[in-house]
């Protein structure tokens, strides 16, 4: 066999020295399940969804940390690689506060379960990570009820008191992505894993509560939890993605320009993720521009035009305070010359607008007094 | 940005002057902070132990405003060490002797005594730079608002040129740019001397092609006011009629109380923005106009990527589109305008009269985005300018200049720099982050931070209210004792009204630029108790 193909569900498969089995497989096209694994970080194995059978191999092995080689014969979905996923699911589900129709099986016990969670959320809807869970889809992918497990007795961990963000760590499956995001993709090293054995929780510096931690709200650990133990605070249960469209933009605050997805239900922004894959952020995004979406909701907003009268403003249509605006413009450049005339261009505001005001200014007033605050 | 920042991931060496990146430009610094992680070398030049400092490599904490003596020291040095990339110098830029014969005048002891550090520390700063090639330089800022900031920007160009890091992938010259368009705004000719694309107006065949396109029979010819004139203009009377287009000048220009003065003494004040702002209390006409995510068009960001902006929801009330508005009131002046929409104005005017854009069609923006020079409709776009040595007009010059203070220093009765900046939770005067829920909870008030050492000397304790003073204003604010600041250095921002420190800021410009000095001014701090 040549030098650097493997099999792969009984197909021959190439592979560049280095790569894991995860890798090589993703790039022929072969999904092969994750929780864990986070894009551009390094691989764990902690969650073990990933496992595949390697034949000769005593044990499963997790496709993220075993690297392919040469003639090395991989099965990703035999049947002993799928009673395994199971049982790791079934284990997961039963681990926390995961109240929806994937944890369904048993009628009495579920609702026995999901009035207990409601009462404590306060909220009668299910998880709000609901259609957005990983863990859900994989769930429902694997037929995985939750009948063999009891659902856990303990109730909520909710951490509530963060602007942006709401932990609720009873559905927290210790997949270890948000430290990765914070740690090693935005570097901000708010949080890790503290305490120990079944105690293990993420935890920020002295498992304080965010806001008093060295979080920066980037919302990263937010975007890269898999399940609903990190939910931004205004998506909140209001966002449902069956219900959203999503529309690709770019944030309005500096210059760096990230790319956002956002989340629009009923003609709404209800949350912004950052584009994955997109340059120049690569997913990533700020406080601002993860946050700072809804000010154009604000009934601060001016939402007529407007025209003083003595210390006040009256409202106006836009033909009255147009007309006004031209006819004080034309009397000025009668009396005084069009350069008696000045403006300044926003450097938030799109580049239409201000070619259109540059040319107002060239073209129809006649003067070059244009400026915007190119250099602050 | 001569380069990206999709090459901040493999860069070897950031140099950050002036850039107080974790806050300003957060995604950016992210990157920086991956590549740190896997082995880059960082240095930052800067008065503030700011956050990225925890990840650098080095940190020389020079005074505000003494850029220029600590770079033309360090070119001293690889000049007179040889460090410097002579074959870069010899076969790709011009001037060399007279920027020989300038940093002469800048040996180390010289610039320490300047800049407040040590000798040896400029020394091995320099020696450090031309160890490892190629290098990013990035500033931000803390380079160009200063009397001296045109200055400090071809100092920084020129160092960057000896070190031969010009043309290079990883390397160049990287200002991080403040608003999100504000590269877009220059690149659209929203300045006084150049047309959409920087052809000057002084150029008959310029203003010959944009008579053309634009159907008229005379463009004026000389180049126009920068705001701080207008805003003079106000009170001389030489402008007579005003038209601000979504800027809040009365909190982000230097000095409010002069710039209400002369706001107030505008005969006719046309606002146009989203929000009621201290500006448009000033106004006679105020017109409302659709927000970010109302309409669709694009953003210019600093790497010079045009990508697009998208509708989301619908403006409230009656709000239009800001092209609109203009385009209206051309109307009334008697110009018919053609374009409708945004992509009309870019694919029909904007892609055709400026060469550089020449190839950027809205329907090649759908992924993410160009970056310009994108000359035809097949180029990719241009990630390193420069490439080769290959400057815009021949050769790199260098453009020796000289170290100068700011315009205002610390004296007896206002011992204290001021200096100021954005902080991470809010932008500028608030006018929309402050309406966002949630960033209240985050950073809710100013402060003005301090060194512990200062704050031992006048008995202040962290969290005590203190009045700050300048010739200009005074502003009460708590105070924040941080082992960040270093002694004689007072910092704050203008996201709060009563606490703006453009009460403060001192309304000294750049003589070239007319940018303001907002990064530095004499004040002194008192308890207010
Ligand atoms: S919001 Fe950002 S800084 Fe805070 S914990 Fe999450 S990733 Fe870390
Ligand atoms: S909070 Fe989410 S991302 Fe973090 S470990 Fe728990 S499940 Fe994983
Ligand atoms: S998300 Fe943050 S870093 Fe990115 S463009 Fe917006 S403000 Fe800048």
């Amino acid at each position: 066999m040549a030098a650097d193909v493997f099999t792969l569900n009984g197909r021959e498969t190439p592979f560049t020295p280095g790569q894991t089995i995860l890798e090589a497989a993703g790039a022929a096209g072969v999904r092969i399940p994750t929780l864990c694994h986070l894009e551009g970080t390094l691989p764990t194995g902690a969650c073990r969804i990933c496992v595949v059978e390697v034949e000769g191999a005593r044990t499963l092995l997790a496709a993220c940390t075993t690297p392919a080689a040469a003639g090395m014969q991989v099965h990703t979905e035999s049947p002993r690689v799928v009673a395994a996923r199971k049982t790791i699911l079934e284990l997961l589900l039963a681990s926390g506060n995961h109240n929806c129709a994937a944890v369904a099986g048993d009628g009495a016990r579920w609702t026995d379960f999901q009035l207990r969670v409601a009462q404590t959320e306060k909220t009668a809807d299910l998880c709000p990570a609901w259609g957005d869970c990983r863990l859900q889809e994989l769930a429902f992918q694997y037929q995985v009820h939750a009948g063999t497990y009891a659902p856990p007795d303990a109730g909520p961990d909710l951490e509530d008191v963060n602007p942006m963000i709401v932990r609720d760590l009873s559905r927290c499956i210790l997949c270890g992505r948000c430290v990765k995001a914070c740690n090693e993709v935005q570097v901000n090293k708010a949080i890790s894993f503290g305490y120990r054995g079944s105690r293990t929780r993420i935890v920020a510096a002295g498992d304080r509560p965010l806001i008093e931690s060295d979080c920066v709200f980037c919302g990263e650990c937010v975007q890269a939890c898999p399940v609903g133990a990190l939910v931004e605070r205004k998506a909140g249960y209001a966002w449902r993605p069956w219900k959203a469209e999503r529309i690709r933009t770019t944030c309005p605050y500096c210059g760096v320009g990230c790319q956002q997805w956002l989340h629009v239900q009923d003609g709404k922004i209800v949350k912004v993720t950052g584009v994955e894959e997109a340059a120049p952020n690569r997913g990533r995004l700020c406080v601002k521009g993860r946050f700072g979406y809804d000010f154009i909701y604000s009934p601060d907003r001016l939402r007529t035009p407007l025209i003083r009268e003595g210390e006040d403003f009256r409202e106006a249509s836009w033909d009255e305070a147009l007309d006004l605006v031209a006819e004080r413009l034309k009397a000025v450049i009668a009396a005084h010359g069009p350069d008696a005339v000045a403006g300044v261009s926003c450097a938030r505001s799109i580049n239409e607008d201000s070619y259109q005001m540059q040319k107002l200014f060239r073209a129809a007033i006649g003067t070059n007094n244009i400026d915007h605050c190119a250099r602050t | 940005m001569t380069n990206s920042f999709g090459e901040f991931a493999r860069a070897r060496m950031f140099v950050v002057i002036g850039s107080n990146m974790t806050e300003a430009h957060p995604v950016a610094a992210t990157f920086v902070k991956n590549a740190v992680a896997r082995g880059a070398r960082l240095m930052v030049v800067d008065p503030r132990r700011h956050a990225l400092v925890d990840h650098a490599h080095w940190h020389i904490p020079i005074r505000v405003g003494s850029d220029i003596a600590f770079l033309n020291a360090v070119m001293q040095v690889l000049i007179a060490e040889e460090l410097y990339d002579k074959a870069f110098v010899a076969s790709c830029t011009t001037g060399f002797e007279d920027l020989r014969a300038k940093v002469a005048g800048y040996p180390p002891e010289r610039a320490a005594a300047i800049c407040g550090v040590t000798p040896e520390a400029i020394r091995e700063a320099a020696r450090e730079m031309a160890a490892v090639k190629p290098a990013m330089l990035c500033y931000t800022l803390g380079i160009t608002e200063h009397t001296c900031g045109r200055n400090n920007v071809v100092t920084v160009a020129n160092l960057q040129m000896l070190l031969g890091n010009m043309g290079v992938e990883c390397g160049g010259v990287n200002p991080l740019r403040g608003q999100n368009n504000v590269q877009g705004a220059c690149d659209m000719g929203a300045l006084p001397n150049v047309f959409p694309g920087y052809q000057p107006v002084v150029n008959a065949e310029a203003r010959a092609k944009f008579e053309a396109a634009w159907n008229v029979p005379h463009l004026p010819e000389k180049p126009g006011l920068m705001i701080p004139q207008m805003m003079e203009g106000l009170v001389s009377k030489k402008i007579r009629a005003f038209y601000i287009f979504g800027e809040n000048l009365a909190g982000t220009e230097p000095d409010i109380r002069k710039v209400e003065h002369e706001l107030a003494a505008a005969e006719f004040l046309i606002c146009q923005d989203i929000f009621p702002t201290e500006t448009t209390r000033f106004a006679h006409v105020v017109l409302p106009a659709a927000a970010w995510s109302e309409n669709d068009g694009t953003f210019t960001n600093s790497e010079r990527r045009v990508s697009r902006v998208r509708t989301a929801s619908a403006p409230p009330g009656v709000a239009q589109p800001n092209w609109w508005i203009f385009r209206e009131i051309a109307r009334r002046l008697g110009h018919t305008w053609a374009a409708d929409s945004a992509q009309a104005l870019w694919d029909d005017e904007i892609a055709v009269l400026a060469p550089a854009l020449a190839g950027i069609r809205y329907h090649r923006l759908e992924g993410d985005g160009l970056q310009w020079p994108c000359t035809r409709e097949d180029h990719p776009g241009t990630c390193v300018l420069h490439k080769d040595g290959d400057f815009t007009c021949g050769r790199g010059k260098f453009t020796p200049v000289d170290w100068t203070p700011p315009a205002e220093e610390s004296c007896s009765e206002y011992p204290l720099v001021l200096s100021t900046g954005r902080r991470l939770a809010h932008y500028h005067t608030r006018t929309q982050t402050g309406r966002c829920e949630g960033m209240n909870a985050i950073l809710g008030e100013e402060t003005a931070d301090i060194s512990p050492l200062d704050a031992a000397d006048l008995g202040i304790a962290d969290g005590e209210r203190i009045r700050v003073r300048s010739r200009r204003g005074q502003v009460e604010v708590k105070a924040k004792v941080s082992p960040r600041m270093p002694r004689g250095l007072v910092w704050m921002a203008f996201h709060f009204r009563e606490a703006n420190a453009n009460w403060l800021t001192n309304p000294a410009f750049d003589p070239v630029t007319l940018t303001a000095e907002y990064k530095a001014c004499a004040v002194r701090i008192e308890k207010t108790g």
